[in-house]
């Protein structure tokens, strides 16, 4: 029996389990370390139309249980992203989720229509919560309406059902949440960075040269949960969940939030193989908890019925 | 290949004010084949500190499965690492990044210069190691802050001529590395070199047009490339959008390949 094989608009997987953006590149550097196949699918990093340096460094910093980043989405563009990065990933059986981004819808639907057209691509992942670039990013996931018109916009464009992923740098994100929906989003990714800062003790400057980041890792997966089980509770679309994922056991939780599906992010960084080893602990952990499939773990904190099949492929 | 092994803690000693060397024992030994190459360390078991440490490979013992590291406990993490005993384990990835090219000093006549300064000077010890045992001639200067910083002269003079400099004068030289290759008078074709970005940059002014290779330190997130924490800009392209990885293109770089 599979526990794990899970459906989602645009998306059949075998698993529920997938590298986030941003904390995998385009999967090169671990292709050498395992086989990727063992993915559910791979979330590439944010890609905008022209390449982008990114920020000046230092561009991390650790933190209590966490990380400090800001990278500045650096990726070598639409065209290359395209012919290089895709192409080198069509030879994996791995649906491939493509997050785009951008300074302007136009941007962003550039990107969309494109990328979209991939063989590999699924589906894609809006990025209107990075916090750190200027223009763009951020500014279009904290105004329900804004978000609404970028989720629209790219909706109307793309050959792929959409995932918007959204910012917790918000005072009510259910707000946004069904403002997208609204808006047509097949689904929602969640949750991204908390803007944060970190000042050296000897000069009193910030640590990182962009001044703040993005806060990750396990120090933010309990507001990664509350606003799981916050959202999936008012909207209903299917949410990947996101935030400080680094065991079998952190899944189970996202699912009892209400996950239907989750990403594991900082943890690619100190643990290269810690995707496929969540997945091999996954089944041995819901036997373990009496559980036939992994869909019935999701919303079971807040549902009266645990028992779904809503995503049970 | 890069693997991830629980390794073991063969012996741990301190050789200089807050310098430590720490010699690991384990089957990721087998992987190491080039000087100048690096491990990702994990100092503590939980998430607190949650990133690796990035050290540099001090020398490798092929035979015993055994290698050595030297790294500066300052932060919490190699803090932690300090405190490890014989017999307790140590998670390491690795090894990591392109190290410095040895055949690159072959038949150029001369001797081979290595240039060291501070927590940069360890990786070079297997270099020289390396170049010594294929007959190379080498010279080493090597810098530190202080008398009390001082480490490993013993063990490079072993290897070749070895002269010590310290910033503020208390032991060897008074000055910098630079000013004792002046000193030295020597025509060098080909030099190596690890070190705080400011002598990475001294240098390449003064023997940029020489064969020199420069190993770079930046922060690191993941240390396999993955995560671009550690990017810099490609000499060819300075203000543009072409990039190098200091961990996994580098960290060593030829003079002139990146923007220092």
């Amino acid at each position: 029996m599979n526990r794990l094989a899970t459906n989602l608009p645009g998306l059949q997987l075998k698993n529920p389990v997938m590298p986030a953006s941003g904390c995998f590149g385009f999967g090169r550097e671990f292709s050498g370390m395992y086989d990727l196949n063992k993915l559910g699918a791979i979330m590439i990093k944010a890609t905008t139309p022209k390449p982008r340096f990114g920020n000046p460094t230092p561009r991390v910093a650790e933190t209590s249980a966490g990380m400090l980043n800001a990278i500045g989405l650096q990726n070598p563009g639409l065209s290359k992203v395209m012919e290089d990065e895709l192409g080198f990933l069509d030879k994996y059986d791995v649906p491939i989720i493509a997050n785009i981004a951008g300074s302007l819808v136009e941007d962003y639907k550039e990107v969309a229509r494109e990328i979209s057209k991939a063989r590999n691509v699924k589906a894609l992942e809006l990025n209107i919560s990075c916090p750190n670039v200027k223009e763009g990013g951020i500014a279009f996931g904290t105004d329900p309406q804004t978000a609404k018109s970028v989720t629209r916009a790219v909706k109307e464009v793309s050959q792929v059902p959409v995932y918007v992923k959204l910012s917790p740098n918000v005072t009510n994100i259910t707000e946004i949440a069904k403002a997208v929906e609204d808006g047509g989003a097949d689904g929602l990714t969640m949750i991204n960075t908390l803007l944060g800062m970190r000042l050296d003790i000897k000069t009193g400057k910030p640590v990182i040269a962009n001044g703040t980041g993005g806060l990750s890792g396990p120090a933010i997966k309990p507001v990664a949960i509350r606003m799981i089980h916050e959202v999936s509770q008012r909207v209903s679309i299917p949410i990947i969940g996101m935030g400080g994922i680094a065991s079998a056991e952190d899944v189970i939780e996202f699912f009892y939030a209400g996950a239907s599906a989750v990403a594991v992010g900082t943890a690619n960084f100190v643990d290269p193989f810690v995707c496929p080893k969540i997945i091999e602990e996954l089944p041995l952990l819901l036997e373990k908890l009496g559980y036939g499939h992994i869909a019935e773990c999701t919303g079971r904190s807040w549902k009266k019925n645990a028992q779904t099949a809503y995503h049970r492929a | 290949m890069i693997k991830n092994e629980n390794m073991r803690v063969i012996s741990q000693r301190k050789i200089a004010k807050t310098i430590y060397e720490l010699t690991l024992e384990g089957e990721l030994v087998s992987e190491m084949h080039q000087p100048g190459q690096f491990v990702h360390v994990k100092a503590g078991s939980g998430f607190d500190p949650l990133l690796r440490r990035p050290i540099s490979i001090s020398s490798i013992m092929a035979e015993e499965k055994q290698f050595k590291m030297i790294y500066r406990a300052e932060g919490r993490g190699t803090q932690l690492l300090s405190q490890k005993n014989n017999g307790e384990s140590v998670d390491v990835l690795g090894p990591l990044g392109n190290g410095f090219p040895v055949e690159a000093a072959y038949g150029n006549g001369g001797r081979v210069l290595l240039v060291g300064g501070g927590i940069g000077v360890p990786p070079l010890f297997e270099l020289s190691k390396r170049l010594s045992a294929k007959g190379c001639s080498v010279i080493h200067v090597l810098g530190f802050q202080s008398k009390d910083n001082v480490f490993y002269e013993e063990e490079f003079s072993r290897l070749g001529e070895t002269y010590v400099v310290t910033a503020d004068g208390s032991y060897g030289g008074a000055g910098f590395v630079t000013d004792m290759i002046k000193r030295l008078e020597e025509d060098f074709p080909v030099i190596y070199a690890c070190g705080p970005t400011l002598m990475l940059r001294a240098l390449e002014a003064e023997y940029g047009h020489k064969k020199l290779y420069l190993s770079l330190e930046e922060r690191m997130g993941c240390g396999i490339g993955a995560c671009f924490a550690c990017v810099c800009h490609s000499a060819a392209d300075p203000d543009g959008h072409s990039y190098k990885k200091v961990c996994s293109d580098g960290p060593v770089f030829r003079a002139g390949e990146v923007i220092l």
